[in-house]
């Protein structure tokens, strides 16, 4: 019995399904990350888990008992917003013994609680202040503040990172992510950002059109995405997809490969001979940016490391890599290369393909081959 | 390139001269009459029939306010507006409170709490907004004989706290509006339930708006002449009606300085509220203005 078990669950508005039958399920002391682009249903999975919106079909239990018809404060859960909700005439010491009033904590506990949830956040200054009179990141902590002090049994955060700067974001991130590993709590996080998603979860489920498209741990859904929308969804810059015709070669396959002058046939030791029924036709072969680099001169040529020399039409720098973007069968080709072996666009570089890892798409059902 | 600014700096200040000048000639188009009412108020009869309108007065003094307030005649009792100016306190009050505390409750649920067919309710209330005082006289009067508050305080005050219900709703829903939904979500998870969440979250959010609610009310409650005059009689009546009443007396002398010093105490009340929370009426009518 999982600490959270989604079963089949649907939800319709007005005749239009937003979420065709969604199953999850963790454990507890798991962070399970909701991803994906919006409209996607992860926001409105999160508010049912919470009450705040009713289910159509299928049941959702917290430990071991059904919620589908509990209000949310009898669902034992705390839940922390994109806007934070602070409630703007109370100060921070009111927000967050207001939860535990309601539920009739003693005054006396209440101020041992609020004391201790201001140490582990670090906000012990700002507790008489109002909300108006902090600054985003405080508003954040006090949010979590708010959510930690009635220590309930499951945590929902709503995009709780989106409204800060990329440099807040990242922090408040770690600090989250030490927040979960010390106090083991049971957390669903919805996000957008596929950064967030790799870094904090300990389970991905990765949603798109009210569909869970894969589940898994990050490790699993960044190695082996199920479908064309995972691998794109996931990793920054995106992998690399590229239309390629399969080919027999020695007593496997290869998928060819043209780039300027020159044609290659790389075979697909990752495949497993699931290419088979694919032969003379077209499939999308996906490789990730870091698994094309700058060719190393010793060791490490194995029979899945494939080289090929290749234009090079632009570079970025990013400061500890350079992207590389090289043509190949008409599309470009993005390849991590350290900076000093990076050459300038216009020239010629030799390029190594870690073919280990590449993965190979069905392109009209956009799901994987192998 | 100093060319420029110069012609810019002339349009400027042409600009502004008119502007300041409309605003000047506006005050005065509209104080005039105060300071009418106010001098001939302080004068006596004898300086009036004598002076010109707009002089000051040379001995001003103030027999006439006190005759207005407790001597001058209204019909056939000749006690002043004392006694009706506090009628009109007993049912303002009240009806000011009430309109006011049931519009925010209808705002608040028709905002956070939406149900089926809840815009479609605010669109009717809102019908309330344009039907004239003179539409709902007859039926108002038979359910006031069928509540058996006819001609009573209570009467009044049903009459007013209705009529008043669709604006003091509109205020509330439309300020209500701009509150963001997920404070409401954030108070049921802390485990609050409606009420609770109305009065720890939302009032103390809306002041602003309990203030324009307030000013909207009692002016249009104390200056209304028309349901008092028909919902009420005798004792019972409006300082409004005294007024028509006390400037109406035919008999005897007509006092101008008399009839100017009860205009003004029939006034004064809603002057009184506009001053005192007249700045964050302009800011809460402005609030909830750009969502709807």
């Amino acid at each position: 019995m999982g600490a959270l078990s989604i079963r089949d669950v649907r939800k319709s508005y007005q005749g239009t399904e937003i979420l065709k039958g969604i199953n999850l399920e963790i454990e507890k002391g798991e962070l399970l990350i909701l991803v994906g682009p919006s409209g996607c249903g992860k926001s409105t999975l999160l508010s049912m888990i919470a009450g705040l919106d009713t289910v159509t079909s299928g049941e959702i239990r917290i430990g071991d008992r059904v919620v589908n018809n509990l209000s949310p404060k009898d669902r034992d859960i705390a839940m922390v917003f994109q806007s934070y909700a602070l409630y703007p005439s109370m100060t921070v010491r009111e927000n967050i013994s207001f939860g535990l009033e309601i539920r009739k904590v003693g005054k006396a506990e209440q101020q041992k609680i609020v004391e201790r949830v201001a140490h582990t956040l670090q906000i012990g200054h700002l507790l008489d202040r109002k909300p108006s009179q902090l600054s985003g990141g405080q508003r954040q902590r006090v949010a979590m503040g708010r959510a930690i002090a009635r220590d309930p049994s499951l945590f929902l955060f709503d995009e709780p990172l989106s409204n800060l700067d990329a440099k807040l974001r990242v922090e408040m991130r770690v600090e989250i992510k030490q927040l979960h590993q010390r106090m083991g709590t049971t957390i669903v996080y919805v996000t957008h950002d596929q950064i967030e998603a790799m870094t904090l979860g300990d389970k991905i489920a990765v949603m798109k059109a009210g569909e869970v498209q894969q589940f898994g741990t990050p490790q699993q859904i960044y190695d082996n995405p199920a479908n064309l929308f995972v691998a794109g969804f996931m990793g920054s810059p995106s992998m690399n997809f590229i239309p390629a015709r399969v080919e027999a070669m020695g007593s496997g396959h290869g998928v060819r490969l043209e780039s300027g002058a020159n044609t290659y046939v790389f075979p697909a030791v990752s495949a497993n001979g699931k290419l088979k029924s694919w032969e003379g036709k077209e499939v999308v072969f996906g490789i990730r940016p870091e698994q094309i680099t700058h060719k190393v001169e010793s060791g490490l040529v194995g029979e899945h490391m494939a080289t090929a020399t290749m234009p090079i039409s632009l570079t970025e720098p990013t400061g500890p890599d350079t992207l590389v973007l090289v043509p190949v069968n008409g599309r470009e080709v993005t390849c991590r290369v350290h900076p000093a072996h990076a050459r300038a666009p216009g020239e010629n570089m030799d390029l190594m393909f870690d073919l280990s890892k590449a993965v190979y798409f069905d392109p009209a059902s956009e799901l994987r081959i192998a | 390139m100093a060319e420029l600014f110069q012609t810019r700096n002339t349009g400027h200040t042409i600009g502004r001269v008119i502007v300041y000048g409309l605003l000047v000639l506006v005050c005065f188009y509209y104080l005039m009459p105060l300071f009418v009412m106010v001098t001939t108020s302080l004068k006596s009869l004898d300086e009036i029939r004598a002076g010109n309108l707009l002089s000051l007065p040379q001995d001003p003094n103030l027999d006439a306010w006190g005759k207005a307030w407790s001597s001058a005649c209204t019909g056939v009792q000749c006690e002043g507006l004392a006694g009706f100016f506090w009628n009109s306190v007993s049912f303002v009050v009240p009806a000011v409170l009430i309109s006011t505390l049931i519009g925010a409750v209808n705002g608040y649920v028709l905002t956070m709490w939406r149900f089926r067919g809840s815009d479609l309710l605010f669109g009717l209330l809102m019908i309330g907004c344009f039907i004239p005082f003179q539409v709902v006289l007859l039926p108002m009067a038979r359910t006031l004989g069928a509540m058996g508050i006819a001609n009573s305080t209570a009467g009044l005050v049903f009459v007013h706290v209705v009529y008043g219900l669709a604006f003091t709703t509109l205020f509330f829903r439309n300020y209500y509006v701009t509150i963001p939904d997920e404070l409401v979500k954030a108070a049921k998870i802390d485990g609050a339930g409606f009420w609770l969440i109305f009065r720890r979250i939302i009032l103390p959010l809306s002041a602003p708006i309990i203030v324009v609610s307030i000013i909207w009310q009692f002016t249009q409650v104390w200056n209304d002449f028309l349901f008092g005059v028909v919902f009420s009689s005798g004792e019972r009546q409006p300082i409004t009606v005294a007024l028509n009443n006390l400037v109406n007396t035919s008999t005897g002398v007509k006092e101008y300085n008399v009839d100017m010093a009860a205009a003004i105490i029939a006034a004064l009340p809603t002057l009184f509220v506009y001053v005192v929370a007249g700045k964050y009426f302009v800011r809460g009518l402005t609030a909830g203005a750009v969502k709807g």
